[in-house]
């Protein structure tokens, strides 16, 4: 049992009536945590591009147009919820729930904090921490993609199916290049464990950002992965420039063209979600998660409340807030790829460049583990090299030119 | 697709269903027929030539796609009807008509006075166009001679219009593309246009202050210094939209090689402008029948070889260039003189004069209300509007309405060789195609 629910301390032992009240407050609080970010993420998103774009962005709802989401959010609720008649109507009213429920449970395995004590029970800052835990992660994003594939091809209508095969190929294809990108880090950390992964890259000073120290963050060592996993997230969160999903200008609404009301609130939330989620997973893999300095420096006692509870949340916000912003950036000055340019940037390089970094870290990281020097890992790299073009060129000679294989047909 | 439907009571028979499903099975005809809307207006008539070939599938495994009238890149209200293999584009289709007004029929109703209100709304990205060959074609059925001053605040204000339809297009191509930045700089800086020729003509669109015999007004007061302020400005912005397009991979990657169009290809569907220039083809009327005070301006014709996308974006990009070249050597030349002609029986009289004299007023009231007589013929116009070669066709039988009115509207004749570019490319691509046609569907309905 205890294997199945991981390293979490308030799940060892005795489970008492104290601690499912714990678990249900935690619940409670990811959710809520979820839905405030993605609400703030909305308004922040709108006003940084608006700032870029030389506009206001919102500001009637609430100080600074803080409340504009939820404004839009309550608009849509009170609205009709219309149906194609073509529709399968049953699919069609299932699937934005498929949509946003892994996006919520994606959530779950982010360590958002360190490990805090609760009455008399210790427990750590994050939902659950199955020892599967970055797996779950590629489960549930795998699963997100039937909510959009369903949306689109139960419509009835043209424009969502060309949406949903669009979803269906790029998010499987993104799917390889991002697991791909996992596995270095998963080699670095040694375990699947996401609060493992975060313990492997606690703080030790400021040389723990750029791989130096007895733990520090993988982003250095793993630091193609990083960008890899970042590109590959935003094609998986149909985030532009790979919003070809719903591409307006092609495709009007894509796969969500038929939806109205709080159907297709649903829709966007779970797509903000999902991106909130990826870069908090980013965050928890090549950043450090919750690590990062603690006030002990101004005097404060290490077992402060403020080292304990606020310090790590705060450095986990921080650094969900830069590559929140980033993704605003880039959200901001691309143009759209095109359906073949995507998945040629997929397949032809991305996954690619991620296997053959996977490689290198995993050569890496065994040299280091046996203590091998230089030379040694340069010989066993260029044999690895030497060996992997000979397999790859056997395989060329075997597939069929293309000619041989239109003379065949 | 197909494009046959039995009749809903053979399919129950054939089926061998209840009555309850027959009626089942009619209003899931009824539906098809609903989603296959226009599949009728695909169907091949044996006078539809395909002009890329090869590209047809055995089998009926395609669909017909309805972009538009309401969809949002489709600039208005175009509807473009595409046979999608996938995500090829088999065949496509422009059906026009949805901003249909008569106004060429409406043209032979309104006097020549009130002329220019009717095809000042026919381009409305470029009004000032659109008058000018108005008024063109006016005068010279009346054969007057304009005053210099009138001809060159013509010319300046006809690059104006090219500067404010190029920003725009430079910002719908943006959008259409996904790079919505761009799309908000375009309208920045058109926006500081419209106020600009706000301050010079009293509105923003739809001016007609080009009107036959000159021009509306005379320029305000500092009007040199706002213009080139103006200049200023939108070169500043031309240097935002470079560093954000010019040299970004992926707008390369959408526009480079998309939509190829040949120089025999353009002239034989009749496009013009931009499309025209791209495929290495300099021709435009501004050098090639100099009207205006165009022979005394120094300017370059803006062309290119490769007649893609990219290649129409730049035109566009540098023609904004070469039309602040013009606009500051009008500023610099601008003549002092008369803003129309001093002929009462043409131009109403200044407002001081109906109070004193007995013919002002009399000339007033005629010209507003019955307007001037033009000596019977026709005559054909042509100038470069921003989208290519803007034609007015008049014919005058000595009254006071012409009785037939045409424009060659260039976004018409450029529309048809979309169709050229768009068979065998992709959805995408076609959005960027259309785009880069840059139709106005004010001007190709009338």
């Amino acid at each position: 049992m205890s294997a199945l629910l991981g390293s979490d301390p308030l799940l060892i032992g005795d489970i008492d009536f104290t601690v499912v009240v714990i678990v249900i407050v935690k619940t409670v609080l990811v959710f809520a945590l979820l839905l405030v970010a993605v609400m703030f993420y909305i308004w922040f998103m709108r006003k940084v591009i608006a700032d870029m774009q030389n506009r206001i962005g919102p500001q009637r709802a609430g100080p600074f147009g803080i409340l504009q989401t939820l404004a839009d959010g309550i608009k849509l609720f009170f609205k009709e919820q219309s149906e194609p008649a073509t529709a399968d109507k049953r699919v069609f009213r299932l699937a934005p729930y498929l949509s946003i429920l892994p996006a919520f449970l994606a959530f779950a395995i982010v360590p958002i904090g360190g490990v805090v004590t609760i009455g008399d029970h210790r427990t750590q800052l994050q939902l659950a921490d199955p020892p599967i835990g970055v797996l779950f992660l590629l489960a549930m994003s795998g699963i997100g993609l039937y909510g959009v594939m369903l949306a689109g091809w139960s419509s009835g209508s043209k424009y969502p199916l060309l949406g949903a095969v669009r979803a269906s190929a790029q998010l499987l294809s993104y799917e390889a290049a991002m697991g791909l990108a996992i596995v270095a880090v998963l080699i670095q950390s040694g375990t699947l464990s996401t609060r493992e992964i975060v313990d492997g890259q606690a703080w030790d000073g400021l040389g723990s950002i750029i791989g130096r120290g007895d733990t520090h963050w993988f982003l250095v060592p793993t630091i193609v992965s990083f960008v890899i996993f970042l590109i590959a997230a935003m094609a998986e969160t149909n985030h532009p420039p790979f919003d070809l999903v719903e591409a307006e200008q092609e495709l009007v609404g894509g796969f969500h063209t038929e939806y109205t009301g709080i159907r297709f609130a649903i829709f966007f939330l779970a797509e903000f979600m999902n991106l909130i989620t990826m870069c908090a997973i980013a965050v928890t893999l090549f950043l450090g998660g919750p690590s990062g300095p603690s006030l002990t420096g101004l005097g404060i006692d290490a077992g402060s409340w403020l080292n304990v509870w606020v310090m790590p949340v705060v450095w986990f916000m921080v650094k969900l807030l830069v590559l929140l912003y980033a993704t605003v950036w880039v959200r901001a000055s691309l143009p759209r790829l095109r359906y073949d340019q995507l998945m040629n940037l997929g397949w032809k390089l991305l996954i690619e460049i991620a296997f053959v970094w996977a490689m290198i870290t995993a050569v890496l990281k065994v040299a280091q583990d046996v203590g091998a020097g230089a030379i040694d890992i340069i010989i066993t790299a260029a044999c690895a090299l030497v060996g992997g073009f000979v397999i790859l060129g056997i395989l060329y000679l075997c597939i069929p030119k293309r000619e041989e294989v239109e003379e065949i047909k | 697709m197909k494009h046959a439907h039995p009749a809903p009571t053979e399919r129950a028979a054939a089926a061998g269903v209840s009555p309850d499903a027959a009626s089942e099975a009619m209003e899931k005809a009824r539906l098809d027929r609903q989603t296959d809307e226009g599949a009728q207006e695909m169907q091949r008539t044996p006078r539809e030539l395909v002009v890329t070939g090869g590209l047809w599938p055995e089998d009926d495994e395609t669909m017909i796609v309805n972009m538009g009238p309401q969809h949002p890149s489709t600039h208005g209200v175009l509807r473009v009807m595409m046979e999608l293999d996938g995500e090829t584009v088999l065949r496509v289709k422009p059906v026009i008509g949805y901003l249909h007004t008569g106004m060429e029929k409406t043209g032979e109703e309104l006097t020549y006075v009130q002329g220019g209100t009717n095809v000042t709304r026919m381009d409305y990205l470029a009004p000032l166009s659109n008058e000018t060959v108005f008024a063109l074609a006016v005068e010279r059925l009346l054969d007057v001679e304009i005053p210099p001053r009138a001809t060159w605040i013509r010319t300046m204000l006809c690059e104006i219009s090219r500067l404010e339809s190029h920003l725009l297009f430079q910002a719908t191509n943006g959008m259409d593309i996904g790079a919505l930045s761009m799309m908000i700089y375009g309208w920045r800086e058109r926006e500081e246009v419209l106020r600009y020729k706000e301050t010079i003509t009293g509105l923003r669109m739809n001016h007609n202050f080009i009107r036959p015999g000159g021009v509306a007004a005379d320029l305000p007061d500092g009007w040199q210094q706002s213009t080139l302020d103006l200049c200023d400005t939108v070169e500043r912005g031309m240097r935002d939209y470079e560093d954000l397009l010019n040299d970004n991979p992926i707008w390369l990657e959408r526009l480079v090689g998309v939509g190829v169009i040949t120089t025999e290809q353009a002239l034989a569907l009749g496009a013009s402008g931009p499309i025209l220039r791209s495929t290495g083809f300099p021709w435009d009327l501004r050098k090639a029948q100099p009207y205006l005070a165009y022979d005394q301006v120094d300017f370059d014709v803006i062309y290119t070889e490769n007649g893609d996308c990219y290649d129409r974006y730049l035109i566009r990009l540098n023609e904004i260039r070469e039309s602040l070249k013009i606009v500051r050597q009008c500023v610099e030349k601008m003549p002092a003189g008369d803003y129309r002609v001093q002929d009462r029986k043409i131009t109403p009289p200044p407002r001081a004069r109906i109070d004193e004299s007995m013919e002002a007023l009399i000339h007033h009231f005629k010209l507003f209300t019955e307007g001037f007589r033009v000596p019977p013929g026709e005559t054909y116009v042509a100038i470069e509007s921003p989208r290519g070669e803007i034609g007015c066709y008049l014919v005058s039988d000595a009254t006071g309405k012409p009785v037939r009115m045409h424009i060659r509207g260039p976004s018409f004749y450029n529309l048809q060789s979309m169709e050229a570019m768009v068979e065998g490319a992709l959805v995408a691509d076609a959005v960027a195609i259309i785009s880069s046609v840059d139709p106005v569907m004010g001007e190709v309905d009338r």
